[in-house]
């Protein structure tokens, strides 16, 4: 009886929720965390750019590699949080994502888009570049940017973590990580995410470094709170 | 057929391929002039011909590949170095054709003229069961490739701009030997290494053997491999000029060679050298 009528209530109080003023903002919770590795990592080495001598004076003090990126406490950066179960949020953002080849490194790193987002890479060196991204559920191109070349237009139809490399500067790597959601961060330098704009639900929030895989965990978020997700990925040396 | 007759047909195959599942999802057919391939017949052959090296599901798994370099093509990819279309596209079942009848020059893959084409493009149609793909995308539209002018040498000496300027010879070599400073660290989709073609072998290219095979290679890339499409580069006019330019580095008689070896006994210290410091020019 009693549960019958709290059920009630909650029934009652949901329909008053929704009939209400439209003018409050529907409740937005957040999730937010750190990245960090057990085990061992590989070192982070110079890059040798010796075969690009314009890339080579661009860097006075050598650049490292970007695979594996920790700081302090065992951090990690490059991480893609993304929601993997649940709310998936707005469907494909329309603004552009910009991807450059800048001294002979992909910048950002990694770039986090939707499917169907508009993507458009560009090369600012003063010399060539092929960029050749090694899809396997999307297709695999590969197209040469030479010099002054406009910026290649693009968009990814699938879900899909996507190594981006050019052959013609092998330490060149980088990854387009392609998303059904709109609920996603990246881990910065210190190892920190944080997912805003969430309805309330629950979710599966999924953790992905392109050397140390995924992990995943369940969250709960009701309201308009923040929630602690952290993750600790299984660091492989090689 | 009356519209619900046809309403029937289509709700049978919907069925048939909901049923088919984990199955392969499929395009059972193939044409090429008047030939029409089925998949259902290419499967006898190709496990009687192609399984030892492709693999029995197409993954480039068969029991040879292990001995094998380059590494067969893994179908379920359908990733195609030689196509019509551009890099990102199916091939044409043209381009699948020809490559089976072709073979693959400097590697294991063989010309496979001792098959009737008609068994050849039963082949292509069941080496298309093996990609989702083939269900969900079309081959991409050939490039258009305008008719080739003659060759000059004010042409030669623009494709040699060219070749300086779109950096083919980092890969490629100064002369074309492939030995560019990045020949030796290429990987395919695979992460197998994999050779520049070295023009001064002279042997045939790994799609053909034309000078339009040539303009088509570097136009639509050789899907797979580190060789990227030019297509957004190039217009027409310059594509040719490089094909041209290209010819001279082979140790052939071709048009090419003899007009541009004939100018270069008289000119050819005023060329600045390809490469890192020069101008090509």
């Amino acid at each position: 009886m009693i549960a019958r009528v709290v059920a009630g209530l909650v029934v009652v109080s949901v329909a008053g929720a929704t009939a209400g003023p439209s003018h409050l903002p529907p409740p937005a919770g957040t999730i937010s965390g750190k990245v960090t590795y057990t085990g061992t990592p590989p070192k982070m080495r110079p890059i040798d750019m010796a075969k690009e001598p314009a890339c080579v004076t661009d860097h006075p003090t050598p650049v490292m590699t970007q695979d594996v990126v920790t700081g302090s406490a065992n951090s990690v950066r490059y991480v893609v949080v993304y929601i993997s179960g649940g709310d998936q949020g707005a469907p494909a953002a329309t603004d552009t994502v910009r991807y450059d080849q800048k001294g002979c490194l992909y910048i950002p790193h990694v770039a986090v888009m939707q499917v169907h987002q508009p993507l458009e890479i560009f090369n600012d060196d003063p010399h060539s570049h092929n960029i050749h991204p090694l899809a396997r559920v999307n297709p695999e191109w590969n197209k040469s940017q030479p010099k002054g070349a406009p910026p290649i237009r693009t968009a990814w139809d699938q879900p899909e973590f996507i190594p981006v490399k050019c052959n013609v500067h092998p330490w060149m790597h980088g990854y387009f990580a392609v998303l059904a959601t709109s609920h996603f961060s990246m881990t910065d330098s210190t190892g920190e995410f944080s997912i805003t704009g969430l309805p309330p639900g629950t979710y599966t929030v999924t953790a992905w470094h392109e050397r140390f895989g995924t992990k995943s965990q369940e969250v709960t978020v009701a309201g308009s709170e923040t929630k602690t997700a952290n993750f600790v990925l299984t660091a492989r040396p090689y | 057929m009356r519209p619900q007759t046809r309403w029937l047909t289509l709700s049978a195959c919907g069925a048939v391929l909901l049923c088919g599942g984990a199955v392969r999802v499929v395009a059972q057919e193939a044409h090429v002039d008047r030939l029409t391939g089925r998949a259902a017949a290419g499967k006898p052959l190709y496990t009687r011909y192609c399984a030892g090296c492709h693999g029995d599901e197409g993954d480039s798994r068969g029991e040879n590949t292990q001995w094998i370099d380059p590494k067969p093509r893994d179908f379920t990819l359908a990733t195609f170095k030689c196509r019509s279309t551009p890099s990102g596209t199916l091939p044409t079942d043209q381009d699948l054709y020809n490559s089976v009848t072709r073979g693959f020059v400097t590697t294991n893959m063989p010309p496979w003229v001792a098959l009737t084409p008609h068994n050849r493009i039963d082949l292509v149609a069941y080496i298309k069961t093996f990609s989702a793909r083939w269900s969900t995308a079309k081959p991409g539209t050939p490039i258009a490739i305008p008719p080739e002018p003659a060759p000059t040498v004010q042409g030669i000496l623009h494709g040699r701009e060219l070749f300086q300027r779109l950096e083919c010879w980092k890969c490629h070599g100064a002369a074309g030997h492939g030995d560019g400073p990045s020949a030796k660290t290429l990987t395919d989709n695979k992460d197998d290494p994999i050779r520049p073609y070295d023009f001064q072998t002279g042997t045939r290219f790994m799609c053909g053997t034309t000078n339009q095979d040539l303009y088509r290679i570097f136009m639509t890339g050789l899907d797979g491999s580190p060789m990227p499409s030019f297509a957004d580069q190039l217009q027409p006019a310059q594509a040719w000029d490089l094909v041209h330019f290209l010819r001279t580095l082979q140790p052939l008689k071709t048009p090419e060679a003899t007009i541009w070896r004939a100018w270069f006994t008289t000119h050819g210290r005023e060329l600045k050298p390809i490469g890192q410091e020069g101008g090509g020019q």
